[in-house]
This record gives structure tokens, C-alpha cells and sequence, in this order.
């Protein structure tokens, strides 16, 4: 699957494209590590607002990089979810458990505010 | 074939209480005002329109126990909950015609919540009745698990004082055994000391027992095999204990699983029907009845074309395959 990565400044930001499950989810997984295991305490934001939709393994993709983030003092937030996938966070609960910003602004601006002034000076 | 359960809690039994009982009467009493119920017909009416599943009666509260009544000439039994009380008073009240007082368990596992009703199995204290308990575990294992509970200071009956003729079978993991004229194929499954699954097919007709089953997503292979034990079955019964955020997290490792990884192996094995089982004893019945709605509606958004169909189990639930 399509994945976008940006960096603004300590932080990560991912932008997968697509349908994520059992057939997409080791390429997700594996860039999830990736930005988690950058170095130092990685503020990770991924803006699933291009993912039509995400089954379990996706989800415990996002499990997995937030339990190992911690471990570092970092985080993994997700934003932008559409309407299906807001349905399967809040069924799995996985709201419950999983920093989640509407957008992907309010997500650097909780997690980093150096973060915020690179992406605000672009 | 019809599978009947007598147990559908998970770790222990969890009985609606008295305050449930009157919360219950006094929602259908408000519900009721201003009906025109002038008759019992009317009060029939009202409450299958107006009152649904939790609001007129309950999940129950008893643990593990699912009869399989097949075309056999003995009984089958999955577990031996506290569901197996209600089994074995309903054999005593009314014997199935055409079978003997011969019964099979198939144990899931030896975990107390799936051993606690042989104690109170009134046909295993009635000489002349034999009791066949088959087990993936080593026979070793099982009988010394039913020996202590049934030994002093747990309960007053030692296991060797019953009346019954109680014989243990061992089974393997991962073969197929013509038990009672039945097809019953064993699948390994992750849980804390092991438990196994169970396919039972007859006449073209299969229900797949898969209790106390973590599925921890981590291996294709694992995940392909379970796929291959549900394949194409008339009714699956699957541990969905915990939400999928909760397996994934503070009960990890606990050995049970959830909705939504039932529903997706459920999808991807072409299975008919789903049962939600083993429900946590800390849902109540509007609990059950959310995730059942929940789980409907996850099973929509993720693979709509599927057709599978999804319940949630009940104590008293009948299901004609």
C-alpha cells in the first residue's frame, strides 16, 4: 500500500492510502515500527484520512508501535478518520486506547510544539 | 442437528440479580403507559413489539455448556459448566427419545468456570448411566481436575463416590475421531495451560465449539489454520469476551478474544452463523445486547457480501442447523 512519510521537526507523520488488512497491514506494521524506532522518544501521527477502512490487524499494527513508543516516552496518534473507520475504532474500542485528533494540525500541536512550527512554516 | 446451550458466561457464573429483575419490570411498567392492554393477548403484543431482548429477558448467567444434539443414539455435551446443571435436570425432567443414558463431554479445557457443573450433573449420580469425558489434555490432567473438586474440603461427594461408570478418553490435537456416529475433529487453541476446539459434522451439517481462544493475530499460518477449522461451518461458537482494544492491551495474554476478530475469521472461512460466547460476567444484558448490535453492524462495514449471520448466545438459545 501507499504510505506517505513527513518529518517536521521530532516528529513523524504517515499518511497510508487505501484499505488496510490482513493482506496491507505488514507493510503498515513495518512502517509504524520504522517511525517509532527512529530514535528518542518519536511523537508518530497518522493521518488515516485517506484509509477507506482498517481491520484487526491494522489496528493491532497501531497497538503493537504504541506499546513499543512508550517505552521511549513517545506517542502514536491517529486523525482524520473517515466514517467507517471512526465505526470500527469505536466498535473495537480502540478509541479508548489510541490518541484520536480530527486533524492532522491538532495532532502535532499536542504532541510537539516544534513539530507545529515546522509544519506552520511549511 | 441442534445445538442447544445451557451456559454462556465466561470465568464464572453471573446470575441477573433481584434489583436487575425489577429494573427490568419497571422499564416495561413505564413502557406500558399509556398502552391500551386490556387483555393478556394485548400484553403478548406489547412485549414483542415494544420490549426488546434485554428489556423482557436476559442473557443468563450460568458458564460453559452446549449440548450438540445429533443423530446419535447418546448425548454429546461441550463442557461442563455450570450450564451442565440445567442439562442434566433436563434429561432427568424429559430423556431425549431414541438415546441411552450414555453421555460424551468434550472438554474445551479444565479451567474451574468449565468443570463447576459435574457436581451438580444429577445423571453421573445414577448407577446404570455412563459418562464418557474426552479431552485433548492428558487424561492425567483432566482426572485430577474433577477429583479436586469433588474431593473434601471443596465439596461432600468425592468424584469416586459417584454412581455413574466414568471413564476418561484421550484425544490428540489436530485429528478427526467418529465419536457416537459424529465427526469430531480437534484444533489446539491458545489459552493459559491450552485449550482445544472442537468440529462436529453430521449430514452435511457442522457447528465448530471454539471457547477460551486467543487469537493474537501474530501468525498467518495460525491465524490460516483456524480459517481452515471454521471453513464453511453452519454455526461457529467463538470466545468474544473482551472488546478487540482490550485483548490487544490490559488483557492481553488472557487467553480470550473478541467480536471482531470473531466476525473476520468468521468471514474469511465462509462460515454461516456466528455465536458470541464466554461473555464477560461483567456484562449486563444491555451490555450483550450493544456489542450484539455493534458486532451486526461491524460485520456490514466489513464485508457486506458475506452473508454470515451473527447472535449472540443465550442460556436457553436453540439453533437448528
Amino acid at each position: 500500500m501507499d504510505i506517505g512519510e513527513a518529518r517536521y521537526a521530532d516528529l513523524v507523520l504517515l499518511t497510508p492510502v487505501g484499505r488496510i488488512d490482513h493482506i496491507t497491514s505488514p507493510d503498515f506494521q513495518a512502517k509504524l515500527m520504522d517511525a517509532v524506532g527512529s530514535g528518542g522518544p518519536v511523537p508518530v501521527v497518522v493521518d488515516l484520512g485517506g484509509v477507506e477502512y482498517i481491520s484487526s490487524v491494522g489496528l493491532r499494527a497501531l497497538m503493537i508501535a504504541s506499546k513499543e513508543s512508550k517505552k521511549t516516552g513517545g506517542t502514536v496518534a491517529v486523525t482524520s478518520l473517515q466514517p467507517v473507520v471512526k465505526e470500527v475504532f469505536e466498535i473495537s474500542r480502540f478509541n479508548y486506547v489510541v490518541k484520536v485528533f480530527d486533524t492532522p494540525r491538532d495532532a502535532v500541536a499536542a504532541l510537539s510544539g516544534d513539530a507545529l512550527a515546522a509544519l506552520e512554516n511549511g | 442437528m441442534l445445538v442447544r446451550f445451557f451456559g454462556t458466561r465466561g470465568s464464572l457464573p453471573a446470575p441477573l440479580s433481584g434489583a436487575g429483575v425489577k429494573a427490568k419490570i419497571r422499564d416495561a411498567l413505564v413502557k406500558a403507559i399509556g398502552q391500551d392492554l386490556t387483555s393478556p393477548e394485548d400484553v403478548d403484543r406489547f412485549m414483542a413489539d415494544s420490549l426488546d431482548f434485554a428489556a423482557q429477558s436476559t442473557y443468563g448467567g450460568d458458564s460453559s455448556c452446549v449440548e450438540i444434539d445429533a443423530d446419535t443414539d447418546s448425548y454429546i455435551v461441550c463442557d461442563a459448566g455450570s450450564g451442565l446443571r440445567e442439562f442434566g435436570n433436563r434429561v432427568m425432567r424429559a430423556p431425549a427419545p431414541g438415546k441411552q443414558k450414555v453421555f460424551n463431554l468434550f472438554m474445551s479445557h479444565v479451567h474451574w468456570d468449565h468443570i463447576m457443573g459435574f457436581p451438580f450433573f444429577v445423571p453421573a449420580y445414577i448407577p446404570g448411566n455412563r459418562i464418557l469425558i474426552h479431552g485433548c489434555h492428558d487424561v492425567a490432567v483432566m482426572k485430577e481436575a474433577f477429583n479436586r473438586q469433588q474431593s473434601a474440603p471443596c465439596f461432600p461427594v468425592n468424584f469416586g463416590q459417584l454412581g455413574s461408570t466414568i471413564e476418561f478418553v484421550q484425544l490428540e490435537a489436530g485429528k478427526r475421531y467418529d465419536i457416537a456416529g459424529v465427526s469430531v475433529t480437534t484444533k489446539a487453541q491458545n489459552h493459559s495451560g491450552d485449550s482445544y476446539g472442537y468440529r462436529f459434522e453430521q449430514n452435511g451439517r457442522s457447528v465448530v465449539y471454539s471457547t477460551d481462544s486467543e487469537h493474537k493475530l501474530d501468525s498467518l499460518d495460525e491465524t490460516d489454520a483456524f480459517i481452515a477449522f471454521f471453513h464453511g461451518a453452519d454455526l461457529v461458537i467463538f470466545d468474544a469476551m473482551y472488546s478487540l482494544a482490550d485483548a490487544f492491551s490490559i488483557k492481553e495474554d488472557w487467553g480470550h478474544s473478541s467480536n471482531i476478530v470473531a466476525v473476520e475469521l468468521c468471514q474469511r472461512a465462509d462460515a454461516k452463523r456466528l455465536a458470541l460466547f464466554h461473555h464477560d460476567p461483567n456484562s449486563d444484558d444491555v451490555t450483550l445486547s450493544k456489542i450484539l448490535d455493534d458486532t451486526i453492524r461491524f460485520e456490514d462495514i466489513s464485508d457486506a457480501g458475506s452473508g454470515l449471520e451473527v447472535m449472540t448466545a443465550y442460556d436457553g438459545l436453540e439453533v437448528t442447523l
